[in-house]
């Protein structure tokens, strides 16, 4: 009868609404514990950033390590959001990206080697 | 034996498989001669003897390229001991160039010890002048400042100039700086600009040669083998009767005939690099220790008979003798 199926609806919505709520919560309690920054790291080897393209979150140290056996660098697009020296073998270079965005990047010393981060 | 790799030429009234043949027999000391569009090949020796008259070379110069000092992976631990064999093959050469091209990444890294290293290294080269145009590795941190203040006194703009020897223009470009992300070596509009007015006042019949890092055709772009803005330039190149493009950069010869244009590449007197596509990325190739100088070498520029034609000769580190017909 309408009662029922009345109800029925009404205890859904609330039963949906808990829910919906008990995320939102659980995510913000989630930021609020502080959750450590992450890391990342991408290689560079065989004239390619791998992995090319990564998504992380903002706050997150991404870390660019040269495994190549010639130089290269690291540098935005733009040329001055970030950009490293020249980095040689098993040198390194971080950047911690703190605004959400997508970020592309290349190398200045050939400048096909391209990548992209995304921060969320 | 020098090892070549050939590209495909165009065919404009040239022999190709003549050409191809001729070529083959460069790292031996032959000399291929265009004559009105027909190939003759000579034994070098022979030639700077005086023996075929109307061939007597009359101005000769060096391209050496790609020493990178600095390096030392595996490819070539000692890149300056390879520099200095090279210096000690163009030294031996039957006629003493009248100057030497350097095209570029003379260090591995821009550092000042580097480009220490490859000046004392130069000293022992017998030439009147070495003239240098900067690769990629030479600009690394500072945009080429170091390079520019050592060895780009009296040039334009970011280093290019001009010269004239023996009734030749030489054109020295850089095409390392100002890289955009996924492109190739750049020219740039101020550039391309000075090129047109610098030959604007030239006879069609001078003989021009430019000389760049980066390849000035398209090579292999997967590999940065190629100039974004390389055709402008050549644009301006159109109306004379010889023009020689030589590059470095790719570490392997490699040739192209296009009209009155010959392009060429030298090898590197560091470490061969595989050729397009035949490996995952362009850098460093190793090979066996005994194969090594096959792979490294210089190139010899010979204009002959008035300066309308030239023979261009490399020589691998490994080739022995430059004349194979006894007299």
């Amino acid at each position: 009868m309408t009662v029922t199926s009345r109800m029925f609806r009404i205890v859904m919505a609330l039963a949906l609404g808990c829910v919906f709520l008990a995320g939102i919560q659980k995510g913000l309690a989630a930021r609020a514990a502080g959750d450590a920054p992450s890391k990342i790291n991408i290689t560079i080897d065989n004239f390619s950033f791998t992995p090319s393209s990564v998504t992380v979150a903002a706050g997150t140290t991404v870390t660019w390590i040269n495994k190549d056996d010639v130089p290269h660098t690291v540098v935005s697009n733009d040329k001055t959001t970030f950009r490293s020296k020249a980095l040689d073998t098993d040198e390194q270079f971080s950047y911690t990206f703190t605004k959400p965005g997508t970020y592309d990047y290349f190398c200045s010393v050939h400048p096909r080697m391209t990548g992209e981060i995304v921060v969320k | 034996m020098a090892k070549y790799i050939k590209e495909n030429m165009n065919e404009d009234g040239v022999d190709r498989r003549g050409f191809l043949e001729c070529m083959a027999w460069a790292g031996t000391g032959a000399l291929c001669v265009l004559q009105g569009g027909v190939l003759n090949s000579f034994a070098l020796g022979d030639v700077l003897r005086g023996k075929y008259g109307h061939v007597k070379g009359e101005l000769s110069f060096v391209q050496i390229s790609d020493s990178h000092i600095g390096f030392n992976k595996a490819a070539n631990p000692d890149v300056t001991a390879t520099l200095r064999e090279a210096i000690a093959k163009v030294n031996a050469l039957p006629t003493p160039p009248s100057f030497v091209l350097h095209t570029g990444d003379l260090t591995q890294l821009s550092k000042a010890e580097e480009f220490d290293t490859l000046a004392e290294s130069l000293k022992s080269l017998k030439t009147d002048q070495i003239y240098y145009v900067p690769g990629e590795h030479d600009v690394l941190n500072d945009n080429g400042e170091m390079f520019h203040e050592r060895f780009g006194k009296g040039t334009q703009g970011d280093g290019w100039y001009s010269f004239d020897q023996k009734g030749a223009h030489f054109i020295g470009l850089v095409n390392v700086l100002n890289l955009k992300a996924g492109g190739l070596g750049s020219l740039g509009p101020e550039q391309l600009e000075w090129i047109e007015k610098d030959v604007a006042h030239l006879k069609s019949s001078t003989p021009i040669v430019v000389f760049a890092h980066i390849p000035l055709w398209s090579v292999y772009p997967q590999w940065g083998w190629g100039t974004d803005d390389s055709e402008q330039a050549l644009s301006y190149l159109k109306r004379f009767g010889s023009v020689t493009v030589l590059n470095g950069h790719i570490h392997q010869t490699m040739q192209k005939v296009e009209g009155n244009i010959t392009f060429h590449t030298a090898m590197s007197t560091a470490f061969p690099q595989p050729a397009p596509g035949q490996a995952e990325g362009p850098g460093p190739m190793k090979v066996p220790s005994d194969k090594l100088r096959d792979l490294l070498g210089i190139t010899d520029v010979n204009f002959l008979q008035h300066r309308h034609t030239l023979g261009i000769i490399d020589s691998s580190l490994s080739a022995t003798g430059q004349e194979p017909s006894g007299d």
